[in-house]
């Protein structure tokens, strides 16, 4: 299928391999050694979180339901890596990934809001799709699909009237290309040239709904062009690559240039929730998106032995246990401030 | 009788509906393979195809608003909104144009639509997906507003509204999915606007909604325990509401307390207790009216917050004594 895009993607739109070393398989020489093992160690950070969250979800300690973006990882990690800090984020019910990514993030208070405790980020009151940390931008996630996309157009305009060069970076998924919200959105953005950068991370399935059934078109950047702004489709999985677009997006952004639409190409590798029987898609469709996975895909770009690959996931998996010790040991929010926080 | 639980007799309802009549069709988010979000349409995309069971992209105003269209030449659209919460979404199709068309057509169009969608909290799934927003559309003339507690109320008053040349919208509630109940095979109708006494007492009134139906009355049970017996009275249909069974059941107990799960501020309660207040039984009462209705807050996630921000049974039984006394 044609694309305008900087990556093709095959019909099942599963990003082909590029014959020739492309130019974002390399090492980005501003992240240094150092930094390209920090992002390694981010994303797997954020796949030790997830998997731990449906571990205590299984064994009840953890309720309510979420979102797992196992097999997105490098989307949010690429993304936040173009970005600094004082920039904003608006994020989805899928973005435990953005969360952690996020500057200043502490998985020690998402985990404490994970099993409802005062010390969470938001006190135990939002858990899962509603974690926020204001003081450092990240507006937060978002229980409905594309509820952060108006917002984002008057965290633009805001940006714009206070003449700072912020950006602000509003994901949603592919399905939530398709609500009015979307169009509204990318439109008012685009009219006033705001520095939003619109991140559509296409993993393929709106809950049941494939995307090639809800788009008639190839590719949900394609639709940039009906808005005048430049859409992009990168794959999802290369958290160089897309670091890369992001850092184009950015530039232009900051320099009051306007918004762009970025299409990750990736897959969640887990259901769309807690209860989900996935008779919408085959099992060896899976095992095709997993052996894509961006974290070994990462790995296998800084030429780690196991061992060393290994002793990275010790690491994170470490943080993730003492952030369930620090959250269990946490005090319950207290049944007589149930009112606290509805009005300033 | 045969048992069923009440979204097998939501789907029952559906399957018949849809069986008997053509122009009946499913249409919202995941409807098909998925068998919608709690399987209300589970097994029908396999039995009708997916022309009769369509699944949607997400767009609440494009399922409300195809809803509308379908309705409009003549076909019989049932909708489903995944969460009420998202409802808000499809407020302007519903409220300005499917309540509306008619009357502003002089009579000359119907709108015979059926929105489905699952109300309340205690799935932990915090502010986003525990709305009840009932009263937000019985303020609405035009629309109907149609409650179902049980089983055997759900598929009964589904397979009236399905028929019903009105849009109607259909709160269902997520807890109440898996509860269980005696429910007939057969086609069977339960007229819409027509308030159902659930239990018969003569200490006091419970005028009591949807989740707060089976709560009220095991609290009801507790209570005879003690020697006092509430009356449940459940509206099933919100708007046009059959207020007379509410009225004597005042006259004859002299005492009034509403349940639901909606905020107290501008909810149900507050319309029940005018009406109420309006009639004859206002002679009757012995003791002032409560409302025990859901706090003032948006449904917090952590568990204990969330069970004490709507009323359970522990709640109706305390209020209960505290207004019999
Ligand atoms: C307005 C609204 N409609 C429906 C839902 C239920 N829902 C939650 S996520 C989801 C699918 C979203 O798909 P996509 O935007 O592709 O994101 P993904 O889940 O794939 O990350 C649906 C239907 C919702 N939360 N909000
Ligand atoms: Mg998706």
């Amino acid at each position: 299928m044609a694309t305008r895009s900087k990556v093709s993607a095959s019909a099942n739109g599963q990003p082909r391999a590029s014959k020739k070393p492309a130019r974002a398989d390399l090492i980005p020489t501003e992240w240094g050694e150092a930094g390209a093992i920090e992002r390694l160690r981010k994303m797997m950070l954020i796949r030790a979180f997830e998997e731990k969250a449906e571990e205590l979800f299984s064994l009840g300690r953890v309720h309510g339901t979420m979102h797992l973006s196992i097999g997105q990882e490098a989307s949010a990690v690429g993304a936040a890596s173009a970005l600094r800090v004082g920039d904003y984020l608006l994020n989805t019910h899928r973005g435990h990934g953005h969360c952690l990514a996020w500057f200043g993030s502490d998985e020690k208070l998402m985990m404490a809001e994970f099993m409802g405790k005062e010390s969470g980020y938001c006190r135990g009151r939002g858990g899962s799709m509603h974690i926020a940390n204001v003081d450092a931008n990240n507006l937060g996630a978002n229980g409905i699909v594309a509820g952060g996309l108006p917002i984002s157009v008057g965290v633009g305009l805001s940006i714009k009237q206070r003449a700072t060069d912020q950006v602000c970076l509003s994901v949603f998924g592919d399905g939530g290309a398709n609500t009015g919200a979307f169009h509204e959105s990318v439109n008012m953005a685009s009219i006033w040239q705001l520095p939003v950068i619109y991140l559509c991370e296409n993993n393929q399935y709106a809950m049941s709904m494939p995307m090639k059934k809800a788009f008639n078109i190839p590719q949900v950047s394609d639709r940039a062009k009906g808005y005048g702004i430049p859409g992009v489709t990168v794959d999802g999985n290369d958290i160089v690559a897309v670091y890369r677009v992001f850092q184009d997006a950015v530039a232009r952004a900051r320099a009051g240039q306007g918004p762009t639409l970025i299409e990750a190409l990736t897959y969640r590798w887990r259901g769309h929730s807690k209860s989900d029987k996935q008779a919408y898609r085959t099992r060896d469709e899976v095992k095709e998106w997993q052996a894509q996975d961006p974290i070994r895909r990462f790995g296998r770009v800084l030429k780690l032995s196991d061992a060393e690959f290994d002793g990275h996931r010790v690491w994170a998996d470490q943080r993730i246990n003492e952030a369930v010790a620090f959250s269990e040991a946490s005090a319950e929010p207290k049944i007589d401030q149930i009112l606290e926080g509805i009005f300033a | 009788m045969r048992e069923l639980t009440y979204v097998e007799a939501i789907r029952e309802a559906l399957n018949q509906a849809m069986a008997a009549d053509p122009r009946v069709f499913l249409i919202g988010e995941d409807v098909g393979v998925y068998g919608g979000a709690f399987g209300a349409s589970a097994g029908l995309h396999q039995q009708y195809g997916a022309g009769r069971v369509v699944d949607t992209p997400i767009s609440e105003a494009g399922i409300a608003g195809a809803c509308v269209g379908a309705a409009l030449t003549g076909m019989r659209p049932v909708g489903e909104i995944q969460f009420m919460d998202f409802i808000t979404i499809s407020m302007e199709q519903l409220v300005l144009q499917a309540a509306k068309i008619r009357y502003m057509f002089g009579g000359k169009a119907t709108v015979p639509m059926v929105l489905r969608t699952p109300g309340g909290s205690g799935t932990g799934a915090a502010a986003q997906h525990s709305e009840s927003l009932e009263n937000w559309f019985v303020h609405i003339p035009g629309l109907k507003v149609v409650m179902p507690s049980t089983p055997y109320d759900a598929k009964g008053l589904l397979l009236s509204a399905i028929d019903d040349d009105n849009p109607v919208i259909f709160v269902e509630h997520k807890l109440l999915y898996k509860t269980k109940g005696p429910v007939p095979e057969e086609p069977y109708r339960i007229p819409l606007t027509q308030t159902d006494v659930k239990r018969v007492g003569q200490h006091l009134t419970v005028v009591a909604t949807s989740m707060m139906v089976p709560r009220a009355l095991q609290a009801a049970e507790q209570l005879a325990a003690e020697g006092i017996e509430l009356e449940v009275v459940d509206p099933r249909t919100l708007s046009p509401l059959d207020d007379a069974p509410i009225i004597r059941s005042v006259i004859k107990t002299g005492r009034l307390m509403v349940v639901h799960e909606a905020h107290r501020n501008g909810g149900f309660g507050g319309e029940i207790v005018g009406r109420v207040a309006e009639s004859e039984a206002f002679d009757y009462l012995e003791a002032p009216i409560k409302r025990l209705c859901g706090l003032d807050v948006p449904i917090p996630y952590n568990r204990t917050l969330e069970a004490a921000a709507v009323p359970q049974v522990a709640d109706i039984v305390r209020e209960a004594k505290a207004l019999v006394k």
